[in-house]
């Protein structure tokens, strides 16, 4: 059972001067495979995130655990190896518009990789790479060839970051907020267009987002982030369906539904701005249920198979240590 | 997976050159910058056609001759013929200008890209560098490297060089900063996520965005040049024989031409000098505009 | 009671290099005191240059062809520059999309409120326009300390709610909000929505909400409205909108919008939404509409009354509209 990627006790901070930003605290988690999943990672501004993203593509170090690929920890890659890591562990983008260069059509984008990473022996075989991408991810390769960036839609810009990763076919897609710049009423096919990666092209997608709706319909598992670490994790139907920790039932409440019979804003906002990060739970002071205990770090507490809270709520229920987080993840 | 119904919605686009024309008529300083340049460029090379340039130096035909049609222009105290004199020294302006503003560019371009793209010690000792000889003015630092060379070996290409020294470092401060600006773009993260190197990236990914500023920066450049020929030799630092228009300004004012009834003497290289001056720097205001991303989206 | 704002027949084009645009067709809206209204469409569908038009902001190349928009008894496009000037904050208030990231970052927020005050009321003394400016702080719950501090020093739930404050601090009977908390979390932008929700209910303001998230409207505004491709396509009642839609377009917006109880399915809606410089004829939106009719495609249909006070531009309601005009009201 090969492991895919590994996070191992990955820590990011950030110092100036005295002053420390733990931008991620302490994760472990694997993704295996031969279960291409879909992986949520959920949180607002600030929870780690995108920080998570950048580690996991190589983009920045950890400063204290490993990263590893394939067995390898990615900071020691070289030269092939690395430019297959690059290959298999690809991205798409919040903005789709600012990917593209602006000097250069569309099909830039597309070309690049295939050239770099010898993907193709002719400029013929290249145009069908590029056709192939396209039409996979629901495009008209006439349409789209030629084309400048500004002359398309946004959705149609985003199909075509989704076709640059696919002509890799990478094994491992971050995908950093893809609908969040993407009009309302076309994200149904980009998400449909993950979906069918992840099916049909083997690809393990980490959907970073904080917009929980999406992530309930595409994905399988979920990892809720608060300040860099980990507040509930497990698969998504339970996590979002029948929250546990107080913050993503603050989370799940604030989601507006398209159904004014399912009111949002049921429970008490206690502004972020007001808060102060101390030595115990990161959420404590946001909490509607905090107890003196909370003044301590909790550990995560197994709730059910696929579903784990950091919370002492749940102070009965069995400990789950965090090098284990991904057994509670349905992949 | 739904696809698109409709066949190719998106919008014609007019073909390049009208959209150009259409361009020039919305900026008045470039298209007169162009067109006065134009009309200089042909009166050089028509009349480098036409002359003997041998007439444009001393003793070449009779001096002090007012304007006829044997000498349009007349000749000078010397027996130059002024109209060759002009051309020539138009083509020798054009030949400095052109010289120490594309090596400034090229120079400046390289060294701005350098200092952005890889930070550290080189980026500290270029910006250092110019930070402390830009505010210094250029003409001090020209007249004296100038005033201590050896009269005789003073040529049009010494005079380029004496303008190169300093050239280098506008161009290199703002590609300098544009070049930060844009390696902190998402298209260059995703160049890297592509399989890029550092180099692919400078020169495919941020060397065409940059052409508009290279541009600015070379026509500013062939200015400050231009400029410099004409100050420095109009002070008598140039190769004093040869016909440049600065230097038929600084005879002429030497001979007294004016209290000797010489009128015709200055009066073409000073025309040709403003001409010159003025078309680089209407060209340069109509380069800002077209340099500035956000007149060119609308493009 | 009569509507705090009515746009009557406004028409906007942007002459470009590759030719007209009608960003605006001919729109007619309604809106009384009091009421939320949200805005929906996508992208270049026209929402942003309708909130620019009724400002009179709108910049060559585009140009507000015809139309009134009446704010009160007073006809906007009928003002000269100054008094339009004066009119903009006081009658009329736009809070544009992006509009934190546009907080002056070397003065203090008070300063820029204090600003806003003064740009309309030069003669008011400096006590009172700090106080009506903590006042607007304190509307939208946001501490009186603010007012000494810088852009940089606020989060981005907070600087939207200092544009919200600056929006109300001369109490304009309209407030047009452009995707007021498109880059906020969800959490914070629960927040900004309910401040703006506090604050329509003391000053009385009729709020404009542009955006996209249907399910945002759905929470929190009264009405819908609904724009393709310049035009405006359904005015209806929220609970209507999402119950019973009746424009194809809104039918097919409301399909598409994911739903918490069916996982993974996906209704997209096919084909995609005209270039403003190369309009279909008749109705804009025949070539998408699966219940196209055979004159969709050459007449033009009409912004038409429903019975019910729904408006819809749609040749399915011909009949109805004519019906419910000879029924009197």
């Amino acid at each position: 059972m090969a492991n895919l990627l590994e996070f191992k006790n990955v820590s990011k901070v950030y110092s100036r001067g005295k002053v420390e930003n733990v931008a991620l605290d302490n994760l472990s988690f694997t993704l295996k495979e031969e279960e291409p999943t879909i992986l949520t990672v959920a949180g607002e501004s600030g929870s780690g995130k995108t920080t998570l993203a950048m580690l996991l593509l190589g983009f920045i170090s950890a400063t204290y655990g490993q990263i590893l690929y394939k067995g390898k920890d990615i900071d020691t890659l070289r030269g092939n190896e690395k430019m297959s890591f690059r290959k298999e562990v690809q991205a798409v983008f919040q903005d789709p518009f600012a990917v593209f260069n602006p000097f250069y059509t569309v099909d830039h984008l597309l070309e690049v990789p295939i050239r770099r990473f010898k993907l193709s022996k002719s400029k013929k075989e290249t145009r069908d790479k590029m056709a192939e991408a396209l039409t996979a991810v629901g495009l008209q390769p006439d349409e789209i060839f030629g084309r400048f960036p500004h002359q398309l839609s946004g959705g149609q810009r985003q199909r075509i970051n989704i076709a640059r990763a696919l002509v890799m076919r990478p094994k491992v897609l971050v995908a950093d907020e893809p609908v969040s710049m993407v009009d309302a009423s076309l994200r149904a096919n980009i998400l449909e267009t993950l979906q069918v990666l992840q099916k049909d092209y083997g690809v393990s997608i980490i959907y970073i987002t904080h917009d929980l709706t999406t992530a309930f319909h595409i994905a399988n598992s979920i990892m809720v982030f608060y300040r860099g670490s980990v507040m509930e994790a497990g698969g998504v139907d339970e996590v979002i369906k029948t929250p546990q920790h107080p913050y993503t039932q603050l989370l799940v409440d604030s989601i507006p539904w398209p159904d004014l019979d399912r009111r949002w804003g049921q429970t008490d906002l206690v502004p972020s701005e007001d808060t102060v990060i101390g030595e115990g739970c990161k959420f404590s002071s946001r909490c509607p249920h905090a107890m003196e205990i909370c003044k301590t770090r909790p550990g995560l507490f197994q709730l059910e198979p696929y579903q784990a809270a950091s919370c002492y709520l749940y102070e009965e229920k069995p400990k789950l240590e965090g090098e284990n987080l991904s057994s509670a993840l349905p992949i | 997976m739904s696809s698109a119904t409709l066949s190719n919605t998106a919008i014609k686009q007019p073909n390049k050159l009208v959209l150009w024309f259409r361009y020039l008529r919305r900026n008045p300083s470039l298209t007169f910058g162009l067109l006065i340049l134009l009309f200089l460029v042909i009166f050089t090379v028509y009349g480098l056609l036409t002359i003997d340039p041998k007439d444009a130096y001393p003793l070449a035909v009779r001096s002090k001759q007012p304007p006829s049609l044997e000498y349009p222009l007349g000749t000078d105290f010397f027996g130059r013929d002024l109209y060759a004199a002009m051309v020539v020294g138009m083509w020798q302006t054009a030949v400095i200008g052109i010289v120490a503003g594309a090596l400034g560019t090229i120079i400046g371009t390289i060294l701005g890209f350098i200092s952005a793209y890889f930070g550290g010690f080189i980026d500290t000792a270029v910006t250092s560098i110019c930070q402390i000889l830009i505010p210094i003015p250029a003409f001090l630092i020209q007249v004296v490297i100038a005033g201590s060379i050896d009269k005789r070996s003073v040529t049009i290409f010494t005079m380029a060089f004496v303008v190169l020294l300093l050239a280098w470092m506008g161009p290199t401060l703002v590609i300098r900063a544009q070049v930060l600006s844009m390696k902190e773009r998402q298209f260059v993260s995703v160049a890297k996520l592509s399989g890029m190197t550092s180099l692919g990236i400078i020169f495919k990914e941020i060397l065409p965005n940059l052409l508009p500023f290279i541009a600015a920066a070379f026509i500013a450049q062939v200015f400050q040049a231009v400029f410099a020929s004409f100050y420095l030799a109009i002070v008598g630092l140039g190769p004093v024989r040869e016909p440049l228009l600065g230097n038929t300004i600084w005879a002429a004012q030497t001979q007294g031409a004016f209290f000797n009834g010489w009128w015709w003497w200055p009066i073409g290289p000073a025309v040709a000098m403003i001409l010159i001056l003025g078309s680089l720097a209407l060209i340069n205001m109509g380069m800002d505009e077209l340099a500035n991303p956000r007149i060119r989206k609308s493009e | 009671m009569n509507p705090v704002l009515k746009v009557v027949d406004l028409e906007v084009s942007y002459y470009t290099d590759a030719g007209r645009a009608k960003a605006l067709d001919r729109v007619n809206l309604e809106l009384h005191a009091g009421e939320k209204l949200g805005l929906v469409g996508e992208s270049g569908s026209g929402k942003s240059t309708m909130a620019l038009a009724m400002m009179r902001m709108i910049k060559p190349p585009g140009r507000i062809e015809h139309g009134k928009v009446m704010v009160g008894d007073i006809d906007l496009m009928k003002l000269s520059e100054d008094e339009m000037l004066d009119a903009r904050l006081s009658e009329i208030a736009y809070i544009p999309q992006g509009a934190m990231n546009s907080l002056n970052p070397v003065t203090r927020i008070g300063s820029q409120m204090t600003d806003a005050i003064k740009a309309h009321q030069p003669r008011m003394p400096k006590a009172q326009m700090k106080e009506r400016a903590i006042h607007a702080l304190e509307s939208v719950e946001l501490k009186p300390d603010v007012f000494r501090m810088y852009a940089h020093e606020l989060s981005g739930g907070m600087k939207q709610r200092v544009c919200i404050a600056i929006g109300i601090l001369l109490e304009p009977k309209v407030i047009i909000a452009d995707e007021p908390t498109s880059a906020l979390d969800v959490v914070t932008q629960r927040q900004v929505m309910e401040t703006i929700n506090n604050i329509q209910e003391t000053i009385g303001a009729a709020i404009i909400l542009i955006g996209h998230d249907m399910g945002l409207m759905a929470q929190s505004m009264d009405k819908v409205a609904v724009m393709y491709a310049g035009r405006l396509v359904e005015v209806s009642k929220v609970r209507e909108m999402f119950t019973d839609p009746k424009h194809p377009y809104s039918q097919a917006l409301i399909r598409s919008l994911p739903k918490l109880d069916v996982k993974g399915v996906f209704q997209g809606i096919p084909g995609l939404a005209p270039s403003l410089l190369r309009l279909p004829s008749g109705c804009h939106f025949h070539p998408r509409c699966q219940e196209r009719m055979d004159h969709c495609d050459s007449v033009r249909p009409e912004n038409q009354v429903l019975a019910s006070g729904r408006r819809v531009t749609c040749h399915l309601y011909d009949e109805e509209a004519k019906e419910a005009k000879q029924v009197p009201a």
